[in-house]
């Protein structure tokens, strides 16, 4: 079991070493000229105005959660699917009560106004 | 001695022809968005302007590279790294042929999504390593974008896993023998699609670096080779999501006469020219369009195709 991941190892040990590569070539080859208007943060053009450490639209945080709580449920879904054909109508039946309390997450989260974008 | 030697050329091979062919495809992207807007696209350097992708290389590779130093160092090197590795990884589980495979997983298909949704970690880190606005803002928008479409892609699957009965892709694609997957399961085709393109951050969703508004989103401060690393992982990340599009829904290297690998690879070519084609046709969405089309739309959708796969087995209908 454990022997069938090697070759997944072996990919992830020669991508990585790629990767690496590339970066360590990049700083070998590549020239440097710095000036001090170059050092800025980019700003189209003028000095920036405040650091990029400030806050942001909470709308992404809700997004996150969402995504945690419907991602969880999908893999409660996911070995269903596998043995869907030994389970026949019991199987059926489950998930329909699955999936509709699925969508009445879905339309609470819909009326409190979660998915808006404003 | 056999039983090593041949799994290492097929890593190695795996890996030389995705990384030629990510940077060709930069060539074939340009030259068809093109010919679909009427201009000829790079045709000077080489024959059919061919060696414009080496020229390309040189010239990127000795571009200032540039860290800046207001920005977090370790990570900000380190981002673009991970989307490549990510993507690379996926391809582990990809059967391009009856033999040609790294490595065969019973649980292939969810290696896949758990793979190729570590790439939102690479964007999301770029973003907020970089120190400034512009990718900040990029990188948020990615990462919720990304994890947003996850949800659905991995939903608009479990149509086909029902039907093969295996998260296998080998058997997947085994089980495809009589029928391609995309006629039974068209809506999940769609769906996938879709959900491709947004995790790919193609044009019509690729709100996190809209030109427009965000000069280069997530990528703004990077420049040189970390800034080339960002475009071979989309395109590693467009072959991924056209070779799974064929394995999951065209019946992988299924087809007459040729032989498997060719037909893997012209399917898969249909699929990529099919991603340049909606670049060159498609506007780009308003960031609030785009979740409330996939949470309110997409979501819904793909449950109720769930439902009806489930509906139509228990009948007997596959």
């Amino acid at each position: 079991m454990i022997n069938s991941y090697l070759p997944v190892l072996v990919i992830l040990l020669v991508s990585a070493f790629i990767g690496l590569a590339i970066i360590v070539l990049s700083t070998v080859l590549a020239r440097r000229n710095p000036t001090p208007v170059k050092l800025m943060p980019y700003e189209c053009g003028m000095d920036p105005i405040g650091g990029a450490r400030r806050r942001f639209s909470v709308r992404f945080f809700v997004m996150g959660m969402l995504f945690i709580v419907f991602d969880i449920e999908l893999i409660f879904l996911f070995p269903w699917t596998t043995v869907y054909d030994k389970l026949h109508f019991f199987g059926f039946v489950e998930m329909l009560v699955f999936v509709l309390i699925l969508l009445v997450g879905l339309v609470y989260v819909w009326k409190k106004g979660a998915l808006e974008w404003e | 001695m056999e039983h090593i030697i041949k799994p290492i050329l097929i890593i190695v091979g795996v890996l030389l022809v995705l990384l030629t062919l990510a940077a060709g495809l930069i060539w074939v992207e340009r030259r068809l968005l093109g010919l679909w807007q009427d201009r000829y696209g790079p045709n000077r350097v080489g024959p059919l302007g061919l060696m414009q992708v080496l020229a390309d290389m040189i010239k990127i590779f000795t571009k200032e590279d540039w860290i800046p130093p207001f920005a977090d160092k370790w990570v900000f090197v380190l981002a673009p790294a991970i989307i490549m590795v990510a993507v690379l990884l996926s391809f582990a589980v990809i059967p391009f042929a009856p033999e040609i495979f790294v490595v065969n997983l019973n649980v292939g298909l969810l290696f896949v999504l758990a793979m190729s949704s570590l790439s939102v970690y690479s964007i999301a880190l770029a973003g907020w390593s970089s120190e400034n606005k512009y990718s900040l803002i990029g990188g948020l928008r990615a990462a919720a974008q990304m994890v947003s479409y996850e949800v659905f892609m991995g939903l608009s699957l479990m149509g086909v896993v029902m039907l093969a009965g295996s998260f296998n892709l080998r058997d997947i694609v085994e089980a495809q023998k009589d029928i391609w997957f995309c006629i039974p399961q068209l809506p999940g085709f769609l769906i996938f699609f879709i959900a491709g393109l947004a995790e790919t951050r193609r044009i019509p969703f690729d709100l996190p670096e809209a030109e427009n508004e965000l000069v280069a989103g997530f990528h703004t401060e990077y420049s040189g080779m970390k800034f080339g690393m960002f475009f071979v992982g989309e395109y590693l990340g467009i072959i991924l999501i056209s070779a799974l599009t064929v394995v999951l829904f065209f019946g992988g290297w299924l087809g007459p006469v040729l032989p498997p690998v060719l037909w893997f690879f012209v399917k898969t070519f249909f699929f990529i020219c099919m991603f340049i084609l909606v670049r060159a046709t498609f506007p780009r969405l308003r960031y609030d369009q785009l979740m409330a089309f996939g949470w309110k739309v997409m979501l819904p959708v793909s449950l109720l195709n769930l439902v009806v796969v489930g509906t139509v087995i228990l009948a007997g209908g596959f």
